[in-house]
């Protein structure tokens, strides 16, 4: 395969970016998006070019570190698919493809395709944990869970926070980010203790970080890797909602 | 953001509570407007009666203030809300192709709002504004002859052409906003949204329907 490429160029944070034209050939179609964007960076080392900067980890989809938005789509065109995971068999010889980081004023760009996305951190930091005392592992049976709580409590863990539904979003919400961890922890025994607190701080948090409002629209969940239900939104206002009629 | 400014979900709630008490309004509105489909005679007398009945009533004055509270409410969040977003994500994409995962109207509810604003502001200076400080001729029983203005008004073929329209708009952000209230709001449980995605259709398209329906049927049949 033979492939044009428009990909995003930044020295660093406070520089102002654009645009560059790359071009690729015997590009092999069962390669990877990002081993494609290896051999690029080969080709650009070889010519003493600084090489392209992206994040990526495990290369097995199940991280959240890679992540960019491929021909205007997040992680490409591919639904429910991390970047990691999308091949170059789903491109055709000759395609021009343009690579650009995800955008959301909380995400500022650090680098070429690579963001700051400690905004989530952040946002964990304000809630999205429990509370217990240190020690030896307790009895795991000792609190029972129902199997179909576990495997719902599960599904909202499973976000990996990789951001695509801030990218996706048209007002870069951080909805359902947030409301992943929140409807995970407050399904389970253990949560449930600090629900009301966890959640306005978390819902605090992600309005400090300067996400934008939830509009519904639901394509966070097409985009998303893990597949995070977007009715965890509802459970967040729902759980929100409620603590604010029951703060003290 | 500071301490006094209302969070991203109280502001959402705002814009359910407003937005729905706007869906209610509209099926009072329109079962009372669907007697102008009624036989020309017993129209003329029944609707002006009724307009009058509602001009004179304390709670319908309540309401009314809280229709208008609700109006202006639900534009000025519409604005705060629109503006947040915007700096949320205020670098463009060089190659965007986002729409392709959610429907158009979800996208664009400002707008479809913005065509609705339009319209009631014709619409209030056409029949609203009229009936409270205008000077209407008096019907047979006494009460003043809104029917008459109605059907005059709805005898211009671009006034029904623009009706009809902004009606297809009203459709879309019902389609949207009925449903995505129920999401602000907190309905998480799946049957439930469901039901709420049908009903939120058979209103939508029921109430846009009627209020289409009107001016056609008073055009081609008064």
């Amino acid at each position: 395969m033979h492939i044009r490429l428009k990909i995003w160029r930044q020295e660093n944070s406070q520089d102002t970016g654009k645009m560059q034209d790359y071009a690729l050939a015997d590009v092999n179609p069962d390669m990877s998006f990002l081993e494609m964007l290896d051999m690029l960076n080969e080709q650009l080392l070889g010519q003493g070019q600084r090489a392209i900067e992206f994040d990526h980890d495990c290369r097995e989809g199940i991280c959240g570190q890679c992540g960019v938005m491929i021909n205007g789509r997040a992680h490409g065109p591919l639904k429910n698919t991390t970047t990691c995971q999308l091949h170059m068999r789903s491109f055709r010889d000759g395609d021009t493809i343009y690579i650009e980081p995800f955008r959301a004023t909380a995400f500022p760009v650090k680098c070429d395709l690579k963001i700051d996305r400690t905004a989530f951190d952040r946002v964990i930091q304000a809630g999205g944990y429990i509370s217990v005392n240190t020690g030896q592992a307790p009895e795991a049976n000792s609190i029972p869970v129902g199997h179909p709580i576990a495997e719902a409590a599960f599904d909202a863990a499973a976000c990996i926070g990789c951001g695509a539904c801030v990218a996706v979003c048209k007002n870069s919400s951080a909805a359902l980010f947030t409301s992943a961890k929140i409807t995970h922890l407050v399904l389970l025994p253990q949560g449930a203790v600090e629900a009301q607190e966890r959640v306005r701080h978390m819902v605090d948090q992600m309005d400090a970080e300067g996400f934008g409002h939830c509009s519904n629209t639901e394509a966070c969940e097409a985009e998303c890797p893990q597949q995070i239900s977007v009715l965890h939104i509802a459970r967040m206002n729902w759980e929100y909602n409620k603590a604010q009629l029951l703060k003290k | 953001m500071g301490q006094w400014t209302q969070k991203t979900l109280t502001r959402k709630n705002w814009m359910a509570f407003t937005g729905l008490f706007l869906c209610f309004f509209l099926v009072i509105h329109l079962l009372g407007n669907l007697q102008l489909l009624l036989p020309d005679e017993r129209a003329h007398l029944q609707f002006n009666a009724y307009s009058h009945l509602l001009s004179g009533n304390i709670l319908i004055k309540i309401i009314s203030w809280v229709l208008y509270a609700s109006i202006i409410a639900h534009v000025v969040y519409a604005v705060i809300i629109t503006l947040t977003n915007k700096r949320a994500g205020d670098v463009k994409y060089h190659y965007d192709r986002r729409g392709e995962v959610s429907k158009w109207y979800t996208r664009n509810m400002g707008l479809l709002g913005t065509i609705i604003f339009i319209f009631l502001v014709i619409h209030f200076r056409d029949f609203w504004y009229v009936y409270k400080f205008g000077s209407l001729p008096l019907d047979a029983q006494g009460n003043k002859d809104l029917y008459t203005l109605v059907v005059a008004v709805y005898s211009e073929t671009w006034y029904v052409l623009l009706y009809v329209l902004c009606m297809v708009a009203l459709c879309y952000h019902l389609l949207h906003g009925f449903f995505s209230a129920a999401r602000t709001l907190g309905v998480y449980h799946p049957r439930y949204v469901q039901w709420i995605r049908v009903i939120g259709w058979i209103y939508s398209v029921g109430i846009c329907a009627g209020f289409a329906l009107i001016p056609i049927y008073v055009h081609f049949l008064k």
